[in-house]
């Protein structure tokens, strides 16, 4: 540890003292830093409460006891507490699905079967399949909701955002035309107001006698919104697989879909997986815009939660939970991002 | 023009003949030959997947206006000149309840102008600040900058926003509020700001910085249709038509004023007051798209190779031309296309400013839809507009990026 320390020191030296600009841009950062840093601390740390309820709090400083009471509702919202394994389960469940996807060792034909059957049980337990009463949609709440919506809309919109990439980039003009009418439509549009439609048009647009629920109208909307973005990330990568690929296949004999599904697709996949996680980090931020349309996703859940009559108004205690789970995932998922890069760089040839 | 001319006139023999052999050629292909080449192949099966997405279209629409006139609603846009019955908390254009619904969507659409681009403007600015900071080689500080981008990148705006909005609400009222050097005041009704206009003018400041950058466009699109547009001729257009507005303003006897907010009673009088909501979402998207394009700076910077700074510390440059000079111009290929995209989004996501009640343009197409029934019209109506302030910002920005784009290289 010792020996670490003194071999980093010089650099450390070098970094912070160098020369004399160096050292008065340390000095100014440090005074920042002085003028911040202990009032926060006062605040999360010294002055805060962690235990008791929302009298022992003071408005000095944080109270993390709300955190302690509202954990439960800040996860799960309103969904019935003595079925909360359920929505737990979907955590677990979705987390080892994307596990699985985010190893290149698991990358195959089983992946693509499993995620459908993933996302339906996730759909059956969150609704409460096999219990007497059935749960609501309008009752789902918290961190499942989040994780269920993106991950749903995200594996659903992958292959519409194939079949756009791919119309784009054919020599079919019709529907060349209309892939690009559409995506850049989406893509020129806010998401506030894909889901207003989701809201205000659906209900209206749909035959009689046929009624979705809110939180489906807006995963609908949704996976329609996402596939445009996802489309435009994959047809970067067919833009990047060289020609002769699809010209050697074609000398082979094989017809269109055989070429672009054994041939282009892996590889114009392999060449983007990196900006399709940083795609997926961004609509995992954008899931909290569901708090819009008053679907209680995490970050609604965490706002419900300080409007509690006996814990009023700890909103920045309730936000700062819900920062930092956002944050852990973002965060993972970046690095991973990073990792993959660089091993896919490393060696190009497919990993068994 | 004159240019083809001069070659016909002059033109070798040898290429008066193969003039004449493209002449006598095969026919060009006719017009349905053209249509049908860019069809393409399985005409038939395009066009009836086509007809699906048509029919299905159409069955939606149907079934809307089936729904409008059940309970009562006339389809179409005369709704627009009706009284809206809501008041706007701000708006840059007068407005009271009982002006019409296109005078609300135009204040709408005004304020969603207004913070986009005092977004993009300060978060360009804060942006490439934090990102100079980031490359420096000063540990602490490159640390610290660091952790500013990881934490603002991988939270939610949203989540940002209502954060903000908590601290505007729980600043000090404006009693118990301490001035910043006596002039910028924090308080729970809102950030206080000197202001500046003029006294007796025909129009004011806003105004006259408007009329300056219409005058600048309008001179820059001239100068490059006549292709005299070169850095020295345009850096004197723009400052003509910046000039030229405050220059009129002082002649019809204007005269300039601060006036410096100051507390009275129970209130902050004088000077500018921004409501706790445009606060907080001004400096929501700030601070989030100025973590984003400091990321967009430092990529471009390190972008440029090495090989770059040795060459011209050999020529004897030292650090501030270095950069003015060789690094920037290069930086700015990789910048400019990336910069362009996160004004768009920013663009876009000021249409959060919803969620924290500042009345942009969909809050008030919300109100507008659920007062009048017209839901569809009203969206319509905010997609097109931001529709139509991205095509516009894209072309803007395509104009600046042919500008900085390596010759020879424009597509």
């Amino acid at each position: 540890m010792t020996t670490r320390l003194a071999r980093a020191l010089p650099g450390l030296r070098a970094g912070l003292f160098g020369t004399r600009a160096n050292t008065l841009v340390t000095l100014a950062t440090l005074l920042l830093l002085w003028q911040t840093v202990p009032s926060l601390l006062r605040w999360a740390v010294l002055d805060a409460t962690f235990t008791g309820d929302a009298n022992a709090c003071t408005r000095a400083g944080a109270c993390w006891a709300f955190v302690t009471a509202k954990l439960h509702f800040i996860l799960f919202a309103f969904y019935p507490p003595d079925l909360q394994w359920r929505p737990l389960l979907v955590i677990v469940l979705l987390c080892a699905i994307l596990a699985a996807s985010a190893l290149p060792r698991f990358w195959g034909r089983g992946l693509i079967l499993a995620w459908p059957l993933t996302i339906v049980a996730c759909w059956l337990l969150m609704q409460g399949a096999f219990t007497a009463t059935p749960i609501p949609s309008n009752q789902w709440g918290g961190l499942p909701v989040t994780l269920f919506v993106w991950a749903l809309c995200f594996a659903a919109a992958t292959p519409i955002a194939v079949l756009l990439a791919l119309a784009r980039r054919s020599n079919l003009g019709g529907l060349r035309t209309f892939a690009v009418l559409y995506i850049e439509l989406m893509r020129g549009t806010p998401m506030v107001a894909i889901l207003y439609v989701a809201m205000l048009i659906l209900p209206m647009a749909l035959p009689d006698g046929l009624s979705i629920d809110k939180m489906l109208r807006a995963i609908i909307m949704v996976t329609l919104f996402w596939a445009a973005y996802i489309a435009e990330v994959i047809r970067a990568g067919l833009q990047a697989v060289p020609n002769g690929q699809a010209e050697a296949a074609t000398a082979l004999g094989l017809g269109y879909w055989r070429i672009q599904g054994l041939v282009i697709l892996p590889q114009a996949f392999r060449i983007v997986i990196p900006g399709i996680v940083n795609l997926a980090i961004g609509f995992l931020l954008a899931t909290s815009l569901l708090a819009v349309i008053g679907i209680f996703d995490l970050l609604n859940a965490a706002r419900a939660s300080a409007a509690d009559p006996q814990w009023l108004g700890f909103y920045n205690e309730a936000y700062i939970v819900v920062a930092v789970i956002y944050f852990v995932i973002c965060f993972g998922a970046s690095r991973y991002s990073q990792w993959l890069e660089r091993r896919l760089g490393n060696n190009g040839a497919a990993p068994a | 023009m004159e240019h083809f001319r001069d070659s016909g006139r002059n033109a070798p023999v040898a290429d008066r003949r193969v003039f004449h052999i493209v002449l006598s050629g095969p026919p060009r292909p006719g017009l349905a030959a053209k249509i049908q080449a860019w069809w393409g192949g399985w005409p038939w099966g395009q066009l009836a997947l086509l007809a699906v997405f048509a029919a299905l279209g159409t069955l939606f629409i149907g079934n809307v206006l089936e729904n409008m006139a059940r309970i009562g609603i006339l389809p179409g846009f005369a709704f627009l000149s009706s009284s809206a019955n809501f008041e706007i908390g701000e708006s840059p254009i007068a407005f009271r309840a009982g002006d019409t619904y296109l005078r609300a969507l135009v204040a709408g659409l005004l304020n969603t102008l207004k913070v986009s681009l005092l977004g993009c403007l300060l978060a360009t600015i804060l942006g490439v600040a934090v990102g100079v900071a980031g490359l420096s080689r000063n540990l602490l500080l490159s640390r610290l900058v660091r952790w500013f981008i990881e934490i603002t990148r991988n939270t939610p705006l949203l989540l940002q926003l209502f954060f903000w909005m908590a601290l505007a609400k729980a600043l000090p009222a404006p009693r118990q509020a301490s001035g910043v050097f006596d002039a910028v005041f924090l308080t729970n009704r809102g950030v206080y700001i000197p202001s500046l206009y003029f006294v007796g003018g025909p129009f004011g400041i806003v105004a006259a910085l408007g009329i300056a950058a219409i005058a600048t466009l309008v001179l820059i699109v001239l100068l490059r249709a006549t292709g005299r547009l070169t850095r020295r001729s345009g850096m004197v257009a723009t400052g003509l038509a910046v000039a030229a507005p405050f220059a009129f303003l002082l002649l019809v006897g204007a005269r300039p004023a601060a006036e410096l907010p100051a507390l009275s009673g129970f209130n902050i009088r004088g000077g500018l007051n921004l409501s706790p909501e445009f606060a907080a979402l001004l400096t929501g998207l700030v601070v989030k798209f100025a973590a984003l394009i400091a990321e967009i700076v430092r990529a471009g910077i390190q972008s440029v190779g090495k090989g770059q700074w040795e060459a011209a510390r050999a020529l004897g440059l030292h650090d501030g031309h270095i950069i003015r000079l060789v690094v920037m111009p290069q930086a700015l290929r990789v910048i400019t296309p990336l910069t362009t995209s996160s004004y768009l989004d920013l663009t876009k996501d000021s249409s959060l400013a919803v969620a924290i009640g500042f009345p942009d343009l969909v809050s008030i197409v919300n109100t507008t839809a659920n007062t009048t029934g017209q839901s569809m019209e009203a969206l319509i109506i905010l997609i097109g507009a931001f529709l139509t302030i991205n095509l516009a910002l894209s072309a803007l920005m395509n104009i600046y990026n042919n500008r900085v784009a390596l010759k020879g290289s424009r597509r």
